[in-house]
Formats: C-alpha cells, sequence, structure tokens
C-alpha cells in the first residue's frame, strides 16, 4: 500500500516535466511541419512543365475552377442584391442613394469578393483536393509512382496547385461582376436608384488599379495559401480514414482562419495608413 | 477522347470568361476608357480654391460632359490652384474667349466638378488658352463662418 503510494506521489512529481517536454515536442513538429510544406512547395512548383503537365493541369482546372463556377457565381449574385438592398435602406435616410453603385463596387472589389470567394473555393475545392491526394495516399498509389520512377509531387501536386493559384483570381473577378451586376438588379430595376448615377458614382471612385488591382494580388495571395494548404494537408496526413477526415476538416479550418488572419494583414498594407 | 475535348473547351471558356470580366471591370466599373475619348485639346483655369476637385473629376457645359481635369497644381506666381483640363476637341475653336469656369457640386455633399459656361465675344479659346473669369468652390465652413459672423454683427 506504502508502495503504491510513493509511486504515485513520483508520478505528480514528474507531472510538470513532461508537460513541458510535450510544449517542446509540439514546438519541434511544427517547425518541422512548416519546414516539410516550404519545401514540397518548392518542389511541387519549380520545374518547366512537360506537354502531359499541361494536359494534367487543364483536367485539375476543370475539377477546381469550371466545376467552382457555379456555386460562386451564385453567392456572388446574392451578395451583390443583399449589399444594394441593405446599403440603399441605409443611404435614403441621408438622400445619398445615388451613391448604391459606389458602395457596392468597392465593398465588393476591396473585400467580399476576394474573401467570400476563397472561403467558398476553400470549402468547394480545397476539401476534394486534401481527400483526394489523402485517399491516394492510403491507397498507396503515390508510393507506386515512386516506384516505377514516376515523381508525385510533380504529376500529381503540381498541376493541382497551379490550377489552384490561377482558378481562384478569375473566380473572384467572376463573383465581381456578378455581384454588381446583382446590385444593379436591386438598386436600379428594383429600387429605383437613377442608373446613371449608379455607374457614374461607381466610376468615379474605382480605380483601376488602387482598387481591382488591389483585390486581385489579395485573391492570388489567398489561392496560394488556400491550395498549399489543402495539397500539403492531403499530402502529409496519417493514412486512415480518420486521418483522412481529419486532414479535410483542417483543410477548412486552417483556410478559412489563414484568409480572414492574412486579409486584415493585406487591408492594413494596401488601404490603411500602416506602411 | 470527346471528354478531354469537351474539358478543354470547358477551361477555355472559363479563361475567357475571366478575362472578359476583368474587362468589364475596367471599363465599366473603373472607367478606364470612359469619359471623352479621342483627341482632346488642353485648357487652364486659376482658381482661388479647389475645394474637393480631383485629377479625373469631370467639365462640363450645360451639365453635358465634355472633358476632364488632368491635372491640379499650386501656381508659383499667384499662389492659387492651376487646373489644367482636356476638352473635347470638337469644341475647339467654339468656345468664346470670355467663358467662366466654376467648382460645382453634384447634389449637396456629391463630387465637384467644373462647369463651364459660355460668354458672348467673337474670339474663341484655343489649346493651351488659360480661363480668365473663374469662380472658386464653394466651402461649406466659410460660408457658415460668413453666416454666424453676420449674425453676431446684427
Amino acid at each position: 500500500m506504502s508502495h503504491e503510494h510513493a509511486r504515485r506521489r513520483g508520478a505528480s512529481r514528474r507531472q510538470p516535466v513532461r508537460q513541458i517536454m510535450a510544449l517542446g515536442r509540439g514546438t519541434l513538429d511544427m517547425i518541422d511541419a512548416l519546414g516539410r510544406a516550404g519545401l514540397f512547395l518548392m518542389l511541387s512548383c519549380l520545374g518547366i512543365p512537360s506537354r502531359e503537365g499541361i494536359r494534367l493541369w487543364l483536367r485539375q482546372m476543370h475539377f477546381v475552377g469550371v466545376m467552382s463556377l457555379a456555386i460562386v457565381l451564385v453567392s456572388g449574385l446574392f451578395i451583390g442584391m443583399v449589399l444594394a438592398l441593405q446599403g440603399y435602406t441605409i443611404l435614403v435616410d441621408f438622400g445619398a442613394e445615388d451613391a448604391l453603385g459606389q458602395m457596392v463596387a468597392l465593398s465588393l472589389l476591396r473585400e467580399l469578393a476576394p474573401v467570400v470567394s476563397a472561403l467558398l473555393f476553400a470549402g468547394r475545392a480545397g476539401s476534394a483536393l486534401t481527400a483526394e491526394i489523402g485517399l491516394m495516399k492510403a491507397t498507396e498509389q503515390l508510393t507506386s509512382m515512386e516506384m516505377i520512377g514516376v515523381d508525385p509531387l510533380r504529376r500529381v501536386i503540381a498541376p493541382r496547385l497551379w490550377a489552384g493559384f490561377v482558378s481562384l483570381p478569375l473566380l473572384t473577378i467572376g463573383f465581381s461582376v456578378v455581384g454588381i451586376w446583382g446590385g444593379y438588379l436591386v438598386g436600379v430595376e428594383w429600387l429605383g436608384v437613377f442608373e446613371g448615377s449608379y455607374w457614374s458614382n461607381m466610376q468615379g471612385s474605382v480605380g483601376f488599379v488602387a482598387d481591382i488591382g488591389n483585390g486581385l494580388i489579395k485573391s492570388l495571395v489567398f489561392a496560394m495559401v488556400v491550395t498549399w494548404i489543402a495539397v500539403f494537408q492531403g499530402y502529409d496526413l496519417i493514412p486512415t480514414s480518420e486521418g483522412i477526415s481529419r486532414a479535410t476538416t483542417r483543410t477548412v479550418v486552417y483556410s478559412s482562419l489563414a484568409i480572414l488572419g492574412l486579409d486584415f494583414v493585406l487591408t492594413a498594407m494596401m488601404f490603411g495608413e500602416i506602411g | 477522347m470527346k471528354r478531354s475535348k469537351m474539358m478543354e473547351f470547358g477551361v477555355g471558356l472559363f479563361m475567357l470568361a475571366g478575362i472578359l470580366g476583368l474587362v468589364f471591370l475596367g471599363l465599366r466599373v473603373s472607367g478606364l476608357g470612359s469619359g471623352v475619348g479621342g483627341d482632346t485639346f488642353t485648357l487652364n483655369a486659376n482658381f482661388a480654391n479647389i475645394g474637393g476637385l480631383k485629377v479625373r473629376s469631370k467639365v462640363t457645359v450645360s451639365g453635358v460632359e465634355v472633358g476632364q481635369v488632368t491635372g491640379i497644381e499650386l501656381d508659383p506666381k499667384w499662389y492659387d490652384a492651376r487646373v489644367t483640363m482636356a476638352i473635347d476637341s470638337k469644341l475647339e475653336g467654339q468656345l468664346p474667349r470670355d467663358s467662366t469656369a466654376a467648382i460645382l457640386t453634384a447634389g449637396l455633399l456629391g463630387e465637384q466638378y467644373v462647369g463651364l459656361s459660355l460668354g458672348g465675344a467673337p474670339d474663341t479659346l484655343k489649346d493651351g488658352d488659360t480661363i480668365r473669369d473663374t469662380q472658386q468652390a464653394l466651402v461649406l465652413e466659410e460660408l457658415i463662418q460668413q453666416f454666424v459672423s453676420n449674425m453676431v454683427k446684427n
């Protein structure tokens, strides 16, 4: 009995040491994963694509870009319509409903189109990429490719990464265009804002480089981050069914957090007074 | 093979739609090519105060847009604002020399623009000429200040 007691006391004395060890292990794991992810990105993206590579890229463009078009455009339409409706009810109190076009266009181009498209893209395409690559790893397709002398980074990962980089900015442009049109539908056709002032106020206040260009830079950054996270989570997961489900969840969670956090940083750099 | 052709076509359409969207944003939303296209001629005008006038603000005659402001700088000789405007070349040799320029506001709080009012002189303004008779921008604060000081005097 007393022996048991002494053993338990010893274990509780070692507890803080163990916690510090766990913290250290966690930190080392994190740095290790970051290093692996960076190396992984570099190895996949560098190199000249072959003819076959371009064909694979086209295939992924279809899956990642074209298939996401419907959800992005429909969301864009509704967001533009809601913006116009909400904006109108506030602006009309000040007799400034002519500024509706300006409000809709600026909020879409600067914030909503890049961020919401990227969030939808992470949910629609990012999770699918993770699950697909994860299943390839679980069924040892990636290992077999290595065995027959095909580099899975070049054949499987690179086309997906490049497809993500190209398609999200294009989707963002589509989102803005449809959103502005949705704002036009509600504001001009339904609520009766004068059509000329809707467009001219917009043209007077939107700058091509300052607003459209910066919005595109944002969406390019989001595209890189989201696709990178999605593909790396798929490539790096534990090849079990539970591992795949966890990695898919992680993709969506990490991507969303990264998008929102980076959005603040980018906005502060582009439109804020900082820097 | 057929499926892959369809896919290529779909991706091609997607890229094309993206580029067209960018063109739409450029032309229609940011108004890159809007305003007065084609040939223009330059007019200058000195204002005592330009208020909120900006480069790319519009220039109108009777409310119709005929050009835009291309430059605003401080005239070091008179210490007033020298505004350079690009006007549609169709009006070159049509505007009388004694035309006046005023900085007007669209609505109560709207953007500011230059309004030209035509005079009746037989001579006309040519490229690079300066409009002499100008009316500065209405600054709300100054107006209120005048009003308040008048009230105090009475």
